[in-house]
């Protein structure tokens, strides 16, 4: 099962590679990683998707919180609502004649085609991973030539926030 | 104006560090000229792994902050395994090492290393200074960090140039650590111990497992107040010797791999185990899962990420052992356990020591027994690691001293750079380390040290030529094959040690051995025991 991590960390150098470092010492398996400033200059926010299970998403989160410059650890799947959302870049094979198609798929899954080429079009999508997964297999059929992906961010449903003491 | 040297070592003094262990070189010598000027002991050690044993040995000893220092890319990249050391048996120190010039970093200048990077995991924390004003607040964080919550060892690597640049105004000492993110819980939650206190009373053979926990916090008295109460049969790990005086009957000794077999067959007997500051290593504990399914296990450890980690847990406790013990110690009820009492007590009974006095060689089980019976009370025990390791924890009584050695990354030649620390924290106690011919030729260099500071650290070799117990582990499993274990080529160790001066005798006989350890305890200055071991003595 996936889980994602909210992870409030201080903004000083190092500390990225500490917690990418956790994760590859102890066998974590991360599936995306996103990371940049918050409301707050002082702090950055890390957002991770893990694949695992219960006592594995456990254990990231206690070594997580054991490294000094993060300053929580919430683990959004556990229980509460959140919405999540990344960003894509798609390019995509393309001829002329096919345009039209494509567009529609666009259109359909809310993507902006933002360049086009003789023989490409690159197509900009937000939205959850899932959404994502759709188009991909939507453009499947064109010949995807290359994704480019942020990761997963991800934020609590409401008005409850992940914040610091 | 003040320098960043100057701050360092301002700081040092503000930590009320007295003794401080390491190895100059150009990276940090701004440092050492400060230090120069302040009544700061410096032990020079010979190599800078040892810098780190000798401040575990002394912080193990005085339980103070250990503090060394090194200077850049070798300097640091030497350091490390001693780190690493520490890491794994949790204990406090400060490393401070030099650094290249920042304006050179990654350029792959002369004795570059990135040190913050690779002992990323081999630190709870560490710094790369930039800037000479943050020092105070850096050294502040360092010691705290290193000496609260789960103890352990911080890197502060300081560029030459920080440590050159000047600082306007005064120096000033943060009265507080303040970091955001490091709020260790010492305090045990009040619903948790109030569930493991009635299931203890329900509870028909209960058992506690004493790990290094208990001894980090300073745990012996509430340790013993709980169990005295209750009546609860203990067994440790082999961090966990010295809480308990073998010699306590309701106390199983050594549980593992190499531990007491009845005290294994309690763990596997009983129906609910208290964990207290053991993190269940494999060594200890081999099957976790296997104790789990049959026994309730109750878990106080400091440290929330060892509770779950290796064995699933009934009842958590995070917090600091003493206090919670001493909640234990005071509303735990005398158990009407005596037929489990009875049981376990019996097994340490029915049991024979292991390993006879010989005439034509030492035999080291019952010589470390004797050994044990000729000590003080107080004294301090520093093990290596290989067979001496183990000869060693199953057979020396710790009493109201210390059990030293390298249980989580076991490394070879802790033992003598640590008894020289152990030494130099508690110079009135007896402090005897203990080696093998292997184990002693990873560190002897630091003879030169001791002479040099005139600790009469107390050394016994235990030679047998060998890499004993990979030649055990060959004569299992590998057909008695011995490749590279056999150590010919050893120097002659008592001419050896003689040669720094040092007072050197060799023992052909458990009654010689025993006849050169009443000399060596009763005399001045370092000496060195060597022993000659058959070797195709087994480890346990």
């Amino acid at each position: 099962m996936k889980y994602t991590l909210s992870v409030l960390v201080e903004n000083q150098p190092g500390v990225l590679s500490k917690v990418v470092g956790l994760f590859s010492r102890r066998g974590f398996n991360i599936d995306s990683l996103a990371v940049g400033e918050t409301e707050s200059p002082e702090t950055s926010r890390i957002t991770i998707v893990v694949d695992g299970d219960e006592r594995i998403v456990e254990q990231v989160e206690k070594q997580l919180n054991k490294i000094i410059p993060v300053i929580k650890v919430k683990n959004l799947s556990a229980g509460g609502k959140y919405l999540s959302c990344e960003l894509c870049l798609i390019k995509v094979s393309c001829t002329a004649a096919q345009r039209p198609e494509v567009i529609e798929i666009a259109n359909m899954m809310r993507s902006e085609i933002i360049d086009v080429g003789l023989k490409t079009v690159t197509l900009r999508f937000a939205g959850t991973a899932d959404r994502a997964e759709t188009l991909f297999t939507l453009l499947q059929p064109y010949g995807v030539r290359e994704i480019v992906r942020t990761g997963t961010i991800a934020m609590e449903k409401g008005d409850a926030v992940t914040r610091g003491r | 104006m003040i320098s960043g040297a100057q701050i360092m070592v301002r700081c040092l003094q503000e930590e009320q560090v007295e003794v401080a262990f390491g190895y100059p070189g150009a990276a940090i010598c701004p440092f050492y000229d400060e230090l120069y000027h302040t009544n700061i002991r410096h032990v020079l050690v010979r190599q800078e792994q040892n810098a780190a044993h000798e401040a575990s040995g002394y912080a193990r000893s005085s339980g103070k902050v250990g503090v060394c220092i090194v200077t850049s890319g070798p300097g640091a990249t030497n350091l490390i395994t001693g780190l690493a050391t520490a890491y794994m048996d949790s204990i406090p120190l400060v490393a401070i090492s030099g650094q290249v010039n920042s304006e050179l970093l990654g350029r792959d200048v002369f004795q570059e290393a990135d040190v913050t990077g690779a002992c990323e995991s081999f630190t709870k924390h560490s710094y790369l200074v930039k800037n000479a004003a943050d020092l105070p607040r850096i050294f502040k964080e360092a010691f705290a960090i290193a000496s609260t919550g789960r103890p352990g060892p911080v890197l502060i690597d300081v560029p030459v140039d920080v440590q050159q640049s000047l600082v306007e105004g005064e120096f000033s000492y943060p009265a507080v650590a303040d970091i955001v993110g490091y709020k260790p819980r010492t305090e045990g939650n009040g619903l948790q111990i109030k569930r493991a206190l009635t299931a203890i009373q329900q509870a028909k053979r209960p058992l506690i497992c004493c790990g290094g926990g208990v001894v980090l916090a300073g745990a012996r008295e509430e340790m013993k107040a709980f169990a005295r109460k209750t009546g609860i049969p203990i067994v440790a790990t082999m961090m966990g010797i010295g809480v308990i005086p073998m010699d306590t009957p309701q106390y199983l000794g050594m549980i593992g791999t190499h531990g007491r077999t009845y005290a294994n067959r309690a763990m596997r007997e009983s129906d609910l185990i208290l964990l207290c500051g053991a993190r269940v290593g494999d060594r200890a504990i081999t099957a976790p899962e296997q104790i789990a399914k049959n026994t309730q296990i109750i878990h106080i450890d400091i440290d929330p990420a060892e509770i779950g980690k290796n064995i699933p847990v009934d009842i958590p406790i995070v917090g600091d052992i003493q206090q919670v013990l001493a909640r234990f110690a005071e509303k735990a009820e005398p158990l009407d356990i005596e037929p489990w009492r009875q049981t376990v007590i019996g097994y340490k009974t029915a049991y024979i020591p292991t390993g006879e006095d010989r005439e034509d060689c030492v035999e080291p089980r019952s010589f470390i027994r004797a050994l044990s019976r000729m000590m003080d009370d107080t004294a301090i025990l520093v093990a290596d690691v290989g067979q001496n390791q183990i000869w060693s924890a199953r057979n020396f009584n710790v009493k109201e001293g210390r059990f030293l050695t390298s249980g989580g990354l076991g490394t070879m030649g802790y033992a003598l750079p640590a008894a020289i620390g152990a030494k130099i924290a508690k110079p009135h106690r007896q402090v005897v380390a203990i080696c093998g011919d292997g184990s002693f030729q990873m560190s002897m260099m630091e003879l030169a040290t001791a002479c040099q500071q005139q600790v009469p650290v107390k050394l016994i070799l235990m030679d047998n030529s060998r890499l004993g117990m990979v030649k055990e582990l060959q004569d299992k499993l590998y057909g008695s094959r011995y490749e590279a274990t056999l150590l010919d080529g050893n120097p002659d160790f008592v001419q050896l040690c003689r040669s720094y001066g040092i007072t050197a005798v060799r023992a052909e006989s458990n009654r010689q051995a025993e006849e050169y350890a009443a000399e060596m305890l009763r005399s001045e200055g370092p000496y060195v025991l060597v022993c000659r071991v058959d070797p195709d003595t087994p480890t346990i």
